[in-house]
């Protein structure tokens, strides 16, 4: 949602169902549409980005001027006015669709948007209870960031910045010397450089500053681009103890590399947040992020999720070339084949998928969860990530990769 | 229906519009129609989403042909920069015109004596030395339709420079002065969707999300495009077109399959969608191994009966 202020001239009150019908609209276009729906359009503004749709005062505005070359009083055309200028997004399609039909009285257009349904919204699993118990045993042995997981936090919506003793506080700061980084490859473009091949066009512009005269040779080579990052994490129960943390290296890689990294996590359902954590403090960062995701230690359905990812992400591209860092500990709910078959996919896309397993860090590990076995023959490597050492080293298996 | 050369858009409504895209051949939906009554009412870029083959990059060239414009195309890429979509000097014509005027002094010197260097420098940059690269092709034919086809795959610095062009409406070469579109050119815009587009770019354009066709419309759009297939074939190719799109694929087919499809199967003859034959040309429509697979299982096990 943006933060604009309230519009001036807000109507204190929404308007009634139905109400465009009885706005008068007569006129002409230049003129732009009349107070009245100016007011309706406002409300309706509202309750969109209370939907959650982030539509601001100047798409608002968009509206408006369409609206000035419809027929306000024809309810498919200030549907599709509003369609085109306030959404930016196929997933605020249905937001837009049930806003609509509330605000102006539950009629839906027809309209043809058959096959094109965003991919299948997951079902919810079932809550997992027994988030705390996996957390008592891993205590005993090796002091891991479980022991100072609040057990308290079994909310789903997850506050990630009610967390306060000292070494948690200590431990975040050193997350900021963290700097994920794929390590590049050649691209299209040149650049220019002392050796190499000669530029041709360079060396023909300074030619023709001087005259004509061919004065010296200027040469060019490749330039390097960086690999893509793609972290996905697993934030269901059996993960919650070190979701944070993995979110935390997530807001780290965002950090140092903007627009070549994108984070997602994994539960019951996919949830994108390379945009919460584009925030530059970290606390903030994962806030926003708790806030975006609804299943926070809910289930695992990591074949599915997967599944959403490479059809909605990966194979348009997201994955393509990309270094893909995959955070879980492999406990699926569904069907383990479907894991591996989804992995395959994502191996093919993918310049190196990364597997890190919080539980690798312990003695005795081995990888014998349904999802671990079945994810094994698809990854490149397997690291631990249960401490800030093996998160370092993590940096490096994705700089190598 | 209106003419293809006396189209005015301004005096029109969206059902207009519709009506003579159908006329074109591309059949849009209500929505479709509405967007670009919208964007060429308002002047603004049209940005269009959508999966592949859903008839993103034919609307633009249906719409060039209602408007009687000229369609420009700019195909985004990897690493397209300034010089691939604006414009470029040509070095070489400019090398030439320079040793020409040299040969011409060094034949001449008392001919020479007018020309000085600074008009020899002017008429190096001349307009004709300088190659128009699709959107300053875009500016100087009006009207146009100018089709920035899979902005996602440029960079972000590629939008950014985007944005500057198209809120002006005009180019500013240093050597040579403003180029300004004398009507602004209708701005189609296509995503894939394999990268975020930004948020300043999207708002300035109209929004559409491309949909499949409803079953009516898919039918229709076969029987537009190819006459010569039966009525029962294209029926029965878009029923089952449509059994693949609910039928969760890795990448459900469009209607640019379908036809290609439809088409396949009209080649070897068939009347009717057979089993046989459906399963004989199922490449053209399905384009990955383990769809094929199942929909071999699925729907054409049902078609066999």
């Amino acid at each position: 949602m943006t933060a604009d202020p309230p519009t001036a001239g807000a109507p204190a009150d929404p308007p009634t169902a139905g109400a465009p019908a009885d706005q008068q609209a007569a006129d002409p276009p230049a003129a732009g549409p009349p107070r009245d729906v100016i007011d309706v359009v406002l409300g309706f503004a509202r309750t969109l980005r209370h939907a959650g749709v982030p539509a601001g005062p100047d798409r608002v505005q968009a509206m408006l001027a369409a609206l000035g070359h419809l027929d306000v009083l024809d309810p498919n055309q200030v549907y599709w006015a509003g369609r085109l200028t306030l959404c930016a997004d196929p997933e605020d399609l249905d937001r837009y669709d049930a806003a609509f039909a509330l605000y102006f009285g539950g009629r839906r257009p027809v309209r043809g948007r058959a096959a094109a349904e965003p991919p299948a919204v997951l079902r919810p699993a079932a809550f997992e209870p027994d988030a705390g118990a996996g957390e008592d045993q891993e205590t005993e042995d090796r002091p891991s960031f479980a022991v100072h997981a609040s057990r308290h936090e079994i909310l789903r919506h997850k506050d990630v910045t009610a967390l306060s003793p000292a070494e948690r506080a200590q431990l975040q700061r050193l997350f900021a010397l963290l700097a994920p980084r794929p390590s590049g490859r050649r691209s299209l473009r040149y650049t220019r450089a002392p050796r190499g091949r000669v530029d041709l066009e360079r060396t023909v512009r300074r030619m023709l500053s001087r005259g004509g005269e061919p004065a010296e040779l200027l040469r060019r080579r490749r330039r390097h681009k960086p690999r893509r990052l793609v972290l996905l994490v697993d934030v269901s129960g059996s993960m919650a103890p070190y979701a944070d943390w993995l979110l935390r290296f997530g807001h780290a890689a965002v950090r140092s590399a903007p627009l070549n990294t994108e984070v997602f996590t994994l539960g019951t359902r996919l949830t994108r947040v390379t945009r919460e954590l584009r925030l530059r403090d970290p606390d903030r960062a994962l806030a926003a992020a708790g806030r975006a995701v609804p299943d926070w230690r809910g289930g695992t359905r990591l074949g599915d999720t997967l599944k959403a990812f490479t059809d909605r992400w990966g194979q348009r591209g997201v994955a393509r070339g990309a270094v893909l860092v995959v955070c879980s500990d492999g406990w699926e709910r569904g069907d383990p084949a479907e894991l591996g078959v989804q992995l395959a996919r994502l191996a093919r896309l993918a310049h190196a998928v990364v597997w890190v397993n919080p539980h690798k860090g312990k003695d005795g590990f081995a990888p014998v969860t349904g999802g671990m076995v079945a994810a094994l023959p698809h990854i490149d490597s397997l690291v631990a990530g249960h401490s800030f050492a093996a998160l370092t080293e993590l940096v490096e298996v994705i700089a190598d990769a | 229906m209106a003419s293809a050369d006396t189209f005015d858009p301004a005096a029109l409504g969206p059902t207009d519009i519709g009506r003579a895209l159908e006329a074109t051949g591309y059949l849009p939906d209500e929505g479709l129609s509405t967007a670009a009554f919208l964007a060429l009412r308002m002047h603004r870029p049209l940005f269009l989403e959508g999966d592949a083959g859903v008839g993103k990059t034919s609307l633009a060239q249906a719409l060039a042909e209602v408007l009687g414009a000229e369609l420009v195309r700019l195909q985004c890429y990897e690493g397209i920069d300034a010089a691939q979509a604006l414009y470029d000097w040509d070095f070489p014509r400019q090398v030439l015109h320079l040793r020409a005027a040299e040969t011409a002094v060094r034949a001449d010197p008392g001919a020479a004596a007018g020309t000085d260097a600074a008009e020899l420098e002017r008429s190096l940059y001349d307009r004709r030395f300088l190659i128009a690269r699709p959107i300053l092709r875009a500016l100087e034919h009006s009207p146009s339709v100018l089709l920035i086809d899979e902005i996602d795959r440029a960079d972000d610095e590629f939008e950014a420079f985007l944005l500057e062009v198209l809120a002006d409406n005009a180019v500013t070469i240093p050597e040579l002065g403003t180029i300004r579109a004398a009507t602004p050119p209708l701005v189609v815009l296509t995503s894939n969707r394999t990268r975020e587009v930004h948020d300043a770019l999207k708002r300035r354009c109209l929004y559409h999300w491309v949909a499949h066709p409803s079953y009516e419309r898919e039918v229709a759009i076969l029987r537009r495009r190819l006459p010569e297939v039966s009525e029962r074939l294209a029926r029965e190719v878009a029923a089952a077109v449509r059994r693949m799109r609910d039928a969760d694929l890795l990448k459900p087919p469009g209607v640019a399959e379908s036809i290609d499809w439809a088409q396949a199967l009209h080649l070897l003859g068939a009347d009717t969608l057979d089993a046989d034959r459906a399963a004989a040309t199922l490449g053209a429509v399905l384009k990955y191994q383990e769809d094929a697979v199942r929909i071999r299982d699925t729907v054409l096990a049902e078609l066999a009966g």
